[in-house]
């Protein structure tokens, strides 16, 4: 940055849903923005945040006040391009300092057309939000952010809602393809293969599973179960995602398929919501989310607490007091496994009579601490149990 | 699951004196666990010596011992209470050294009493070096290649693998004590050497050079289920090498990715789980090299610490208060977080603001000492500010020092003068931050100053940003809105915007306000606004959104002491603690305004509202207007926080501000010469002969008038900063060419010194018609020792009735004089029977808790209600003051308080590596004190100095060298102390006056004879060599150096007892006889204070 921009910046607005504005500069691209406003807490792992497909059509407030102190490196992204569709920050690094950095996080936005607004307050934003609610908001800078606000306003207004929302064959690859146990440390022959279905998969998923010895074949979103038994493979996982999970019928639908062939499965996060309705449960929509990588939840089977990494705008509605019985009968028992406890929002499912569990959140952990590692272990213990019960 | 139900007692451990390394953060701390424990409805025990805590207030704990915290007098308070457990976490090094001392002598066992929030096991992991190293080797981490030694042979050995530089550690002590660099044999010899005396367990580590990575710190908290959360990350921004204590730092993290985070996180919950700590919080310090990121584990504590009190204020989740909870067997889910309400302990904060913390120094105290900073804390206190970026808590934290040269400024630098400059920040010193800043500002790279410093590009980019920011205020055509809202964004102040536009500082506010460019108040959540938060913690910065909330009442605002420093201390937050307290329970809404992260007042429940800020007239106006606007202010107390915000009582009145208590105009009085000289002379009273003067012949003109010796000092200071006995003209030309501030607003002081007189304290409340002395302190030092460093005694020992009458009188007369509405503290003399006035403050003193823990009475909390409308009558009625007679009518069987002063010479090294000189003298250079309470004078003087950590001894050797004036002084007590047995050792004069006196006195070689025939050592082998118990040596007239200064210095450096004034000598004799005589037994304030009203019948 010249001395000259510091004094004279590029202006920016964030305009909402209902009017607020806030005036802030230019930052990455230059232009127009729209998506649902939203705020992550995490004070670590931005680089990891904007490439979360989940973030798809949303513009992220960052609440952590410095942005981009690390800059951007070829290791970190949790997928092929940054998602985010915008980027609400306070204070934009001017130069980034990590012996792993590659480029500015600002050259990175500017390259891949993602408009931004630093100097904005960003703790009103989260504020108005916490709030009010999520809701629709537009970033428009450079000379858009010149256009009177009423017309600003109206372009806010028109865009469609997450509600109703159907984004994962959106973020989803196209290709199947392929992560080698062998690749990430792993040694021996791979244990068993899984079939996951792409919703919006971070590329960490996939790793870790292969730390455990799996082969992971990620599939599109549109995926058959004809696909996934041309696999073989012992277990299926459904990932994260963005949009409204109502929208999702053609992965329940799957996931009844999965679940009545009793091949292991496990969901994480839009996976979860997944689960939950094929269980017959209802999902809907949080006011504001959960999104940052403090969240405590409660592991109700061990009363351990685990700080997770959350990021979802929807949540499964299940009965805490389990276990009941599925809405959709034939899948038998079911309980809530972990909780939130800020808020005591629906954190995971555990069937109790068929090898399925999910849970709202993220133990692949990237950005946020890795408390919940065990899950993938618990994954692989469900398929090594159903291979040996086959065995029998 | 609820905490466990078979504890009903609780014995907690304090901290004792403040030095260096372990400061008010532990009253903080140990605060917040009594007042946990008194909610579980446990009974509560106390031992701590330090009076100027809050913890030692009798209302905290069931039972309050203000007694050493030695492992025997805790022994005796275990037998005679008989706690089920000890809660030993949150009295830093002191307690857990004490705790493991008492398992090992089997006392814990003896009484059956268990540690809770700690295991032995788990703290010797956690503190011995060597088996921590195999616990970072377990967690699958590394630790710096190192070598444990237990001798010089074995240290030089070591050095061979290792290669110089290394770094020397002893083990179990606190703040890094004895710790340094060796960058050859010689400076190991020097440092290993020391560090074998200082381990407890004469063992050091030495260990390969991290110096120049990247540091960082994560505080934890454990519960008994295995939770484990991360409750802040702080990085240095000096790298490794500076002491954390010592370095600038910074909340949360600012230089990791995730992945960098995460791994310091997994690591670190391994290592407490293999470690074991029990449950509670503990510390652990990381290195990262910054080119390659090879993490490196540098030391853990198992304990509440200075960064966990530093990480509380920092992001609001109270450690101290929830580690309590969890000794108790609470799991951290089970504990509500107090800001949010609805959601749990269980969680780790997340910020939305930047918190910077920068240490104060008191280098200027000892000018002799080497000013580089290394692995040995040397900072005396701390300043913390928040704002929502780095550059302005940077600027921030910088002027909540109040220290000139701490802000940053931005003169033109001269290229040539860059290279200077860079080479410079090689050496860490308290000026690195600036050398480096003005580098930057003369042109020098980033890149050529990481390479310097090691500090990150990022900070370095930071301060270029300000630099930038500031070129721009310079260049701005006028100083309008645009320009004021960027200064503002990176923390500039009106007075620096001033001195960049050539405005004055009062201008550039007032345009401001013109402009409506005012900060908003922010609040530290613990969760970056995710949900809504029911404490008003706030901070200001220059944003958008204002969060303060209306208030129904109008405010009364306390200002606070800021950052702690040698002359204002903790006894400072104490009264501010007080008034808080007092206030609200009297229905009155308070607000606290302080920037120091080590204390009470900026515990976010202490007030109905906390502004963490910088105690500037700015800062302090916005924070008055803030509360103007949300409900109004009823008026500000000024008084109660020591100089700092006495400083500001009349620009604050002159702003409109109502100031509650005594008035701006009287403490102007008090505080200047000739008015007050006027109310002496009305009152009959007589001063020292004095003068005023603003240059050299004024100050010559003035001690020619009045004769010297005399003591010079300047105009509104505390802790005597600059102040000297002079002897002869050629001294006081030298001391007014040194002092820089004279100015005719600040003239220089000249009194005529008082030999031999006795110096007399009072602490006194006054109502405008009232007097309500709150106790007098006899001092027993003679005068020309500073005050904050003489021991003191109250009731005075040796002044009958009819001096006291006088005293009060005085008292009375100067109160009344100058108008006091509250406190005042009056310094006297008493000279050839002559009582003179020496100085009175209209504030409260460093003395206030000294005298209300003596006494029982509450002198703070009573000025306050005065400062509010009471009267001293009423007060009397309440019950808040005694009903009849005060301070100066203590019964005769009243307890004998000893307040004693903890001086930091061993901390303090000069290039060459000795260490400094101990002598006392006008300035003040205590960072600390203690109170030692008996029966009688003897034995409360004798607990004293072992609360002071310099225990008297009952039996060996004593050398004893003294100035020719003294020698006649001393042959009495030498005899006493020949009689009870004592190995009397001398040198010259000294020896042949004790042999005339029929003494048989050793005599012993001195420095300069040097070793005699037959290896016979000097003194100073014989006291290296610990054969020495008491070394008393006198300082002869203004030689200060010679054979005196190797002495005490080889006392101070080992640690032997060193008395250094006849009058201290003879009270020290009086204490070993008594130490001889009788079985020490405790008791505790509370008794004391029944046994006090049965004596007075009140």
């Amino acid at each position: 940055m010249t001395v000259h921009e510091i004094i004279n910046p590029t202006p920016a607005v964030l305009m909402l849903e209902d009017g607020r504005t806030f005036r802030g500069r230019a930052y990455g691209a230059q232009g127009t923005a729209l998506g649902e406003a939203v705020f992550a807490t995490g004070m670590t792992g931005y680089q990891e945040t904007i490439t979360d497909p989940s973030y798809a059509r949303q513009l992220v407030v960052q609440t952590a006040p410095h942005i981009g102190n690390t800059g951007v490196n070829g290791d970190d992204a949790e997928s092929r391009r940054i998602w985010v569709a915008g980027y609400i920050v306070r204070d934009a690094a001017r130069r980034p300092s990590s012996w792993r950095s590659e480029r500015t996080l600002e050259e990175q936005l500017a390259e891949q057309g993602v408009v931004g607004i630093s100097g904005v307050d960003t703790r009103a934003v989260t504020r108005h939000l916490r709030e009010r609610g999520a809701m629709k908001a537009g970033i428009f800078s450079g000379s858009d952010a010149e256009r009177p606000d009423s017309e600003l306003l109206a372009e806010v207004r028109a865009q469609q809602g997450m509600e109703g929302s159907r984004l994962a064959e959106e973020v989803s690859v196209d290709e199947a393809y392929l992560i080698d146990p062998a690749d990430h440390g792993w040694a021996g022959e791979p244990l068993f293969t899984v079939a996951a279905i792409d919703l919006g998969i971070k590329s960490m998923t996939p790793v870790r599973l292969a730390e455990r010895g799996i082969r992971t074949y990620v599939l599109p979103a549109a995926s058959t179960f004809e696909d996934i038994k041309a696999l073989n493979a012992d277990g299926v996982f459904m990932s994260n995602g963005p949009g409204d999970p109502a929208t999702a019928d053609v992965q329940v639908d799957l996931l009844r398929e999965v679940l009545d062939a009793r091949i292991p499965f496990f969901g994480i996060c839009f996976g979860n919501q997944i689960l939950g309705r094929a269980l017959g449960f209802g999902t809907y929509k949080l006011r504001y989310g959960h999104r940052g990588i403090n969240q405590p939840v409660m592991d109700r089977r061990t009363g351990k607490v685990e700080i997770t990494s959350q990021n979802h705008g929807f949540a499964v509605d299940a009965p805490l007091d389990g276990p009941v019985t599925a809405p959709e009968a034939r899948f038998g028992r079911v309980e809530v496994s972990h909780v939130s406890l800020n808020d005591d929002v629906v954190e995971g499912l555990a069937c109790l009579d068929i090898p399925a569990f999910s849970v709202q959140y993220h133990p692949e952990a990237a950005a946020g601490p890795h408390d919940s590692a065990y899950l993938f272990d618990r994954f692989v213990d469900l398929m090594a149990a159903s291979k040996s019960k086959e065995s029998i | 699951m609820p905490r466990r139900t078979d504890l009903k007692s609780v014995l907690v451990i304090g901290s004792g004196p403040i030095v260096i390394g372990q400061a008010a953060e532990f009253d903080y701390s140990g605060t917040q666990a009594l007042r946990v424990l008194k909610e579980e409805g446990l009974r509560v025990i106390l031992v701590n010596s330090n009076p100027a805590t809050i913890m030692t207030d009798p209302e905290f704990a069931d039972a309050t011992y203000v007694e050493p915290i030695t492992p025997e007098v805790v022994e005796k308070i275990i037998a005679k209470e008989r706690p089920d457990a000890i809660l030993p976490t949150l009295g830093g090094q002191t307690a857990l050294n004490t705790a493991i001392a008492l398992d090992k002598s089997g006392a814990l066992e003896k009484y059956n009493v268990e540690l809770i929030g700690a295991n032995i096991a788990a703290i010797e992991l956690g503190e011995d070096r060597e088996k921590f190293k195999g616990v970072v080797e377990r967690c699958g981490a590394e630790s710096a290649k190192s070598i444990i030694v237990h001798s010089m042979d074995e240290a030089f050995a070591a050095a061979e693998e290792l290669g110089y530089p290394m770094v020397v550690r002893p083990s179990f002590t606190m703040g890094g004590l004895g710790s340094g660099l060796a960058y050859n044999a010689e400076d190991l010899r020097r440092i290993a050497g020391a560090g074998i005396q200082y381990s407890p367990t004469s063992e050091v580590l030495l260990e390969e050079s991290i110096l120049g990575w990247k540091e960082y710190e994560l505080e934890m908290m454990r519960d008994k289920n295995d939770n484990v959360v991360v409750v802040c990350s702080i990085e240095n921004f000096d790298p490794v090498g500076v002491h954390t204590g010592d370095s600038i730092t910074v909340a949360p993290a600012m230089t990791l990715t995730d992945r960098e985070y995460q791994k310091l996180r997994n690591i670190a919950i391994a290592v407490i789980r293999e470690v074991g700590v029990d449950t509670g919080g503990c510390n652990i310090q990381f290195a990262i090299e910054p080119d390659t990121g090879r993490v490196v584990v540098i030391e853990m504590n198992p304990r509440v610490s200075r960064s966990s009190a530093l990480a509380s204020k920092a992001t609001g989740f109270a450690i101290a208060k929830i580690a309590t909870k969890l000794s108790l067997g609470y799991t951290l889910d089970e504990i509500p977080n107090d800001i949010t309400k609805k959601t749990p302990a269980s969680f780790e904060p997340t910020l939305d603001y930047v918190v910077v913390k920068v240490p104060r120094f008191a280098f200027e105290k000892f000018p002799a000492a080497d000013p580089t900073l290394t692995t040995t804390m040397k900072s005396v206190g701390e300043a913390m500010a928040i704002g929502r970026n780095f550059t302005e808590a940077l600027q921030k934290a910088l002027r909540s020092l109040e220290q000139r040269g701490a802000t940053l400024s931005f003169d033109p630098v001269d290229a040539a003068d860059v290279p200077g400059l860079i080479e410079a920040s090689r050496r860490p010193t308290t000026a690195r931050l600036q050398q480096v800043q003005q580098a930057l500002l003369g042109g020098a790279s980033i890149e050529e100053l990481f390479e310097a410093t090691g500090i990150d590009p990022w900070y370095l980019d930071q301060l270029v940003l300000i630099n930038e920011t500031a070129e721009q205020i310079r260049r701005a055509p006028s100083v309008n809105e645009d320009i004021l809202r960027l200064a503002k964004r990176h923390g500039f102040s009106d007075e620096q915007i001033g001195a960049l536009t050539n405005t004055p500082e009062a201008v550039v506010r007032g345009v401001r306000h013109a402009l409506n460019v005012r900060p908003v108040f922010k609040t530290v959540d613990t969760c970056a606004a995710e949900f809504a938060a029911y404490t008003p913690y706030h901070y200001s910065s220059y944003d958008e959104e204002d969060e303060v909330a209306e208030h129904a009442k109008p405010s009364i605002i306390i200002l606070g002491s800021g950052p702690n420093r040698i002359g204002q201390g903790i006894e400072f937050d104490y009264s501010c603690v007080h008034a808080t307290m007092a206030l609200r329970e009297a229905g009155h809404e308070t607000v606290m305004i302080n920037c120091n992260p080590e204390t009470v007042s900026t515990d976010y429940d202490i007030s109905d509202r906390l502004y963490f800020e910088p105690l500037t007239l700015e800062d302090v106006l916005e924070v008055i207007a803030a509360e103007q606007r949300t409900g109004g202010v009823l008026g500000v107390f000024v008084q109660l926080g020591g100089q700092t915000p006495l400083k500001l009582a009349q620009a604050l009145a002159d702003a409109g501000v109502p100031i509650l208590g005594t008035s701006p105009a009287a403490i102007d009085l008090a505080e200047h010469r000739g008015a007050f000289q006027q109310v002496l002379d009305e009152g009959g009273l007589t001063a020292p002969k004095n003068g005023t003067a603003v240059s050299f012949e004024d100050a010559k003109r003035v001690a020619d008038e009045i004769g010297y010796p005399v003591l010079v000092r300047p105009s509104y200071v505390l802790g005597g900063r600059g102040m000297e006995i002079v002897y002869d003209e050629a001294n006081l030309s030298r001391y007014i060419t040194n002092a820089t501030e004279i100015t005719p607003d600040h003239p220089v002081l000249v009194d005529r010194f008082l030999e031999d007189a006795i110096e007399i304290d009072v602490d006194a409340l006054f109502d405008g018609t009232d007097l309500y002395v709150g106790g007098i302190m006899e001092h027993i030092e003679e005068a020309g020792i500073h005050s904050g460093d003489s021991a003191c005694v109250l009731p005075p020992i040796t002044f009958g009735t009819d001096v006291i009458d006088r005293v009060r009188e005085a008292t009375r007369v100067i109160a009344a004089g100058v108008g006091v509405r509250g406190l005042i503290n009056i310094q006297f003399a008493l000279a050839s029977d002559i009582l003179y006035v020496i100085e009175a403050n209209p504030r409260a003193s460093r003395t206030v808790p000294f005298v209300s823990k003596a006494t029982g009475v509450q002198l703070a909390k009573a000025a306050a209600l005065i400062g509010t409308g009471s009267s001293i009558a009423e007060l009397r009625a309440a019950g808040k003051l005694t009903a009849v007679g005060d301070g100066s009518t203590l019964p005769l069987d009243a307890p004998v308080a000893v307040k004693e002063a903890v001086l930091p010479f061993s901390r303090f090294r000069t290039p060459e590596g000795t260490v400094v000189d101990s002598l006392l003298g006008p300035e003040m250079r205590s960072t600390g004190e203690v109170m030692g309470i008996d029966k009688y004078f003897d034995t409360a003087f004798a607990k004293s100095q072992a609360a002071a950590n310099s225990a008297l001894p009952t039996a060996g050797k004593v050398f004893v060298s003294v100035a020719n004036r003294d020698k006649r002084s001393i042959i009495m007590p030498v005899k006493r102390m020949s009689d009870l047995g004592f190995e009397i050792l001398s040198t010259g004069g000294t020896a042949e006056v004790l042999r005339r006196n029929g003494i048989a006195a050793t005599v012993v070689r001195k420095v300069g004879e040097g070793a005699g025939p037959n290896g016979e050592g000097t003194v100073v082998d014989l006291i290296t060599a610990g054969e020495i118990n008491l070394v008393v040596n006198t300082p002869s007239g203004g030689q200060a150096r010679g054979d005196g200064y190797e002495i005490r210095a080889a006392a101070t450096s080992i640690g032997c007892p060193v008395v250094t004034t006849v009058s201290e000598f003879g009270a020290a004799v009086q204490a070993i006889d008594a130490m001889r005589s009788y079985e020490w037994d405790v008791t505790s304030l509370q008794e004391h204070a029944s046994r006090l009203k049965a004596a007075t019948g009140a």
